[in-house]
Parts: structure tokens; sequence; C-alpha cells
């Protein structure tokens, strides 16, 4: 009793002085239904099971913790990709930094334009694929993004878009405190793909929903911003249709404390998702992968593929779970979490589930911890390479594993490329 | 070149003497060959020569060149000139061939204060030595000896050798695991390596190697002492009659 009063204490303690955004009814009503779901849940607090790894503090209190804002002068990234840039500032859309919100195939616009048009293809998203991802699992900061976010794009598939869309988000105030929340609807047999990257502010709450059609297909690549002192909960909300394909990549460099949750559905038979990431932890750093696939369809593909780097008493956490409903037959799920721990003082929490209800199904999960093997590091130095950078070559191998699960490999290459300049010019120091 | 004396050798975490007291000298342009039964302590030398950690020099020293390589990290022996063609090549998945070897000889020519090579030149000299060795594009561009056979990982070995010109190779069991075709490869591409400047320590248990890898000098070891020193027949003579007879005869 006392542990769901403080955590709703917390909740309006967050909430309080802070009206919600005002648009068209129906935003207005997806956002006050979002705020009961926040009062009635409360916010997460370390007695919950589902945060038993990570500790919500400094994600759930009233004021953000400061964060310094890293300068590194180094060119952006993706920033030599064509691609639709759409820039927020510290969580607001920056028009003259963005390119016109336009382009062949997709429908795009800002949240706080679309939410406040009556009529709008986006009023049966908002909002619904988080409820949806409210059951069996509580997620009360996603819930407090829909009730609290003015910003974020809303994107219109409707065929094959001719370059990526790419979201920037930029960190310029050590106080900030940002929500943004995304919908996409990738119509059936369109094709999309969703950049991101950058810090965003001090602390970040992001909502991603996604709805793919049947034969629908959305590719997204993140990389998190490199901002030591950042704070951020994501989420990532996916319902995929029939024939339809969903695949996302995180990359997690630095941060003090990232908690990326990603819930996907796959409700149409046939239907394939791949969700992996990599993270890179050095010191005081917590970064925390939650993922929720739930088989609810015949003959689905589903792939979670997690790597941690983790050095200087970095924590790394993965919490992953397939669920396979009852009729869901011959469904193909794999799941695999591991840790290159590179010393004594770095730890790797992990916590592969599965929840089968069906009968025909193909599922398997594995999880490992380990050090940098002795063998292949003496190896590179009897060639002739230094340990630092044999070490950092063993770390870029044990990360690519991750990094080849995006498919587009000039971006997989990109972000290879950017690892192994950060190692290099962390080994100079 | 290579010049070791009384050199004593423990492993690290056990009280276990490997090698105990081993005296030789190499001279440029030379091959010798250390030749012994299980155990004698062949490969330990190896390691401790190349800089492989778990092993305590407790006597002895080893220079190269006059300088003492005991205290250098394995990368600053690499640079010096020293090269362990390994027994059991390990696979390095996720790091591509190409990579790797460029990696290596950069890092080397850093270390020596030299430019490092351009991609053109590099792929130039890589090509060359690979097509010498019969090593395809295919293996170049897979991750460091994954999915390669036995012969593959050996004729690789030989072709880092090749890349990064050291001007002492340790050839450690080379012949281990090889057919008598991939042994002759393996060993023309050691032939093609030997110059006047060049010395050669080839470790091998079986005399078959030194039909095609001819040494100077033979070195019989035997429970960590060099029991025994001769030219080539002393080869042919284990061949012939096993450990057996020159153990007992200098027992």
């Amino acid at each position: 009793m006392a542990v769901a009063e403080a955590k709703r204490e917390a909740a309006e303690a967050r909430i309080a002085d802070r009206p919600l955004p005002k648009g068209a009814k129906w935003a207005d009503e997806a956002r006050a239904a979002a705020l009961a779901r926040v009062r009635s849940m409360g916010l997460p607090g370390r007695r919950d099971e589902y945060w038993k790894f990570t500790n919500p503090a400094t994600l759930v209190q009233a004021e953000p913790p400061a964060a310094s804002v890293l300068e590194t002068g180094e060119s952006p990234v993706f920033g030599a990709v064509d691609r639709l840039k759409v820039v927020f500032v510290d969580g607001v859309f920056d028009p003259a930094q963005s390119d016109e919100l336009a382009m062949e195939h997709i429908e795009i616009q800002r949240l706080s334009e679309a939410a406040g048009t009556d009529i709008h293809w986006a009023r049966d998203l908002y909002g619904a694929l988080e409820t949806r991802g409210q059951t069996p699992v509580d997620r009360p900061l996603a819930a407090l993004n829909t009730a609290l976010a003015e910003d974020g794009v809303v994107i219109r598939a409707t065929g094959r878009a001719p370059k990526p869309v790419s979201l920037i988000y930029l960190h310029k105030s050590d106080s900030s405190d940002a929500y943004l929340h995304h919908v996409i609807r990738v119509e059936s047999g369109a094709e999309l793909t969703v950049l991101e990257n950058g810090p965003a502010a001090a602390r970040f709450n992001k909502v991603m929903e996604v709805d793919v059609a049947d034969g629908g297909t959305f590719h997204h690549v993140c990389a998190q911003g490199r901002d030591h002192e950042r704070r951020s909960a994501t989420h990532v909300f996916a319902r995929l249709g029939e024939e339809s394909v969903f695949k996302s990549f995180t990359l997690t460099v630095n941060g003090v404390m990232t908690r990326n949750e990603c819930v996907i559905e796959l409700t149409g038979d046939r239907a394939v998702t791949h969700v992996a990431g990599a993270a890179v932890g050095d010191g005081v750093f917590h970064q925390d992968d939650t993922v929720f696939v739930t088989h609810d369809a015949q003959d689905c593909e589903s792939r979670q593929v997690f790597k941690k780097v983790l050095r200087n008493g970095a924590v790394g956490v993965f919490q992953g779970k397939i669920l396979v409903k009852p009729d869901a037959q011959r469904t193909d799920g794999y799941q695999i979490s591991q840790s290159l721990l590179l010393d004594e003082d770095s730890q790797f929490y992990a916590k592969p589930e599965l929840e089968i209800y069906a009968d025909d199904v193909q599922c398997s999960h594995g999880s490992t911890s380990g050090a940098i093997d002795e063998d292949l590091l003496f190896y590179l130095r009897a060639r002739g390479v230094p340990r630092a950078e044999a070490q950092d070559m063993l770390v870029i191998a044990f990360l690519a594993e991750a990094l080849e699960e995006i498919e587009d490999r000039t971006l997989a290459d990109e972000l290879l490329g950017r690892l192994e300049g950060w190692m290099a010019r962390r080994r100079q120091g | 070149m290579l010049e070791i004396k009384n050199l004593h050798v423990k492993l690290e975490e056990e009280d276990k003497q490997i090698i105990k007291g081993v005296d030789l000298k190499l001279e440029p342009g030379k091959v010798h060959a250390i030749m012994g039964p299980n155990g004698s302590g062949k490969s330990t030398l190896s390691y401790v020569l190349s800089g492989r950690e778990g092993y305590e020099v407790t006597d002895g020293t080893a220079t190269f060149d006059g300088e003492d390589i005991l205290d250098m990290d394995p990368e600053e022996r690499a640079a010096a000139g020293l090269f362990l063609a390994f027994q059991y090549p390990v696979e390095i998945p996720g790091v591509g061939n190409m990579t790797f070897l460029r990696t290596a000889l950069n890092a080397q020519r850093k270390a020596r204060g030299d430019e490092e090579i351009s991609s053109a030149d590099f792929l130039k000299l890589v090509r060359e030595k690979a097509k010498e060795l019969e090593i395809g594009q295919e293996m170049l561009k897979r991750p460091v000896n994954v999915g390669f056979s036995g012969g593959e990982k050996k004729r690789n070995e030989i072709l880092q050798m090749a890349v990064l010109e050291p001007r002492l190779c340790i050839l450690d069991e080379t012949d281990s695991g090889l057919d008598v075709d991939a042994m002759k490869l393996v060993a023309d591409g050691v032939n093609r390596l030997r110059t006047e400047n060049r010395s050669f320590l080839v470790i091998t248990h079986y005399q078959r190697l030194l039909n095609h890898i001819v040494p100077d000098v033979v070195h019989i070891m035997a429970d960590g002492r060099i029991v025994k020193t001769g030219g080539p027949e002393l080869a042919l003579e284990v061949e012939e009659n096993g450990y057996g007879d020159i153990l007992k005869e200098v027992a």
C-alpha cells in the first residue's frame, strides 16, 4: 500500500503545474486518458519487478538532474546520408535547421499541428499502441509521455519513401526535460526508414508508436547521444500486420541512465521483426534494454540481438521476453544477449523470458557474459598490434554482430566507423 | 641475432619448472631446428620468446640484437622483428583478415617510426604474397582464420610472415595437421623468405618438415634442456631411431 502510494505521489509531483497541451478534441481526450493512466499506475519505483535492475529514481523525479552538453566538434552522425532532416532542440522542433516537411510518398507533420486538426489519421494511433503496450506490464513513463508531449512528428508512408526521415535531437540546455512523441503509420506495401540521433536533452522521454500495415516495411536506426550525464527513457510500440517487416537497431554510447523499451505485437501472419542494440559504457553508465515481443499470429519470426561492452563499473541490463499466444503456431523466436565485461567492476544483468502457449513453435534464447579472450589478444599483440588497440579491435568485432542486424550496410558501416573513431580517440586520451 | 643464456622458466601459477637452463645462439641467415619429444619445453620456449603471459623467467636472459626481449611487451617484440608462427592459430570472428594484416603492419611501422603504408601499396603487397601461397580473395576477405582448414590457417601464418617481414621467425610445430601437399606449400613459403639477414627457429616434433626447410643446426630438447646439438644429420637420426636412443646416450 505504502509503495503504491509513493508511486502515485511521484506521479502527482511530476504532473503538478504541467498543464496538458491543448489540441483537437481527440488529442485532448487521448492526453486526458493517458494522464488518468499515469495517475492510477503511479510512476515506476525501486520495488517494481520490471525495474528490478534499473533504479528509475532519476527518470521519475520531478526535476531532471543537470547534464552538461558534450561538444565534440565531430561531423554529425548520418550527416553524409541523403535524408529528410527534422531537428529538435531540447525537445522543441526547430524549423530553421530542419528541411521542409515534405517528401514523395509520405505525409509528415509536427505532432502539435496534427493534434490540432479535428480529422486526422493519427487519432486512431496516438496513445493507442502505447495503451495496448500497458498490458501485461505497466509502462507509466510512456503514458506520461502521451499525456505531456507537445512535439514530435507524425508520418504516414503511402509508398516507398525515397530517403530516410532523420530525426535529430540536439541538446543545448543543461537542465532541459524533453518529451517527444512520434506516430508512424506505414500503409500496406509502403516502405519507410527513420533515423534518430542525438542526446535530445538533459533528460529525455520519447515514445514512438509505429503501425505497420500488411506488407509494409519499417526500418529504424538510432544512435543515442554521447553526452555523459544525459538520461533517457525511450519506448517504441509497434504493431505489425500480415507479411510486414519491422527492424530496429539502437546504438548507445555513454549516458548515465538509459532505458530503452521496445514493445512489439505481431498481429498478422508471416510478419517479421528484428530488434537489436549495441551499448558501450565506461564508468558511470547504466543502460537497460527491455524488450517485449508478442506473437499473436502464425508463421511469424522475431529476433532479438543485444550486445554490451562495459568497463570501469558500467552496468548493462537486458530484459527480453517472447510471448507466444495459443494460436501463434509455427512461431520462430530467437533472442541473444551478450556482454563483454572489460574489468571486474562492471556488471551485466540479463533476464531472458519465454512464455509459450502454442505447441508448434521454435524459440531459443541465450545469454553470455565474458571477458576479452586472452588468446585472441595475445595473437593480435604478437603481430605488433598494441594492447589497447588490440582490445578495441576485439570489442568492435564483438559489437559488429549486433550492427549486422542493420539491413542498410551504409548505415551500419557509418556506425562501425564512428565506434572505431571514438575508441581511437579514447586511446589517445 | 638471438642469444639465449641459461634460460629457466616456470609456469606463473604453479610451481612447475618447464625450461631448465637453455643456451642457444642464432646467427643471421641461419635456420636452427629444435626437436624433441612432447613435453620437452619446445613450445614453451616459443611462447616465452614471443611474450605470452603465464610464464615466469626465473633465471637467464634472452637478447635480440643485444637487447633484452624478456622485458618487452609482445607488440614491442613484434615491432623489433620477432615473429611467432602459431601451432594453433586462433580464429578471430568479426576481424577481417585484411584489416588485421594492415593494422598489424601499420602498428609495427609506426612503432619503428616509419610512415603508414598506402592502401594501394598494401593491396599490391598482400596480393603478391597471397598468390605465392595460393591464398585466394575469398580467404583474404573472411574474418581471421574463421572457417579455415588446418592447412589454410598455417598458410595464413606464413602470409602474415611474408607481409610483416620479420628478422627472426619462430615456427612452432608448423607442420602439425598438414598433409604432404600443404606442408610443401608452407615450406616453399618459408624458403622464399630465407635471406642472409633473416633467421629461423623451427620447432618440430618430426623430421619430415626439415626435408623441406633444411636447417643449418639441429638441437634436441628434452626435459627443459638442449641435450644435443648437431647438423641436419641429427634430425635423420631421430627419424630412424626415435628420441629414445639419443636421450639414453646423453643420460
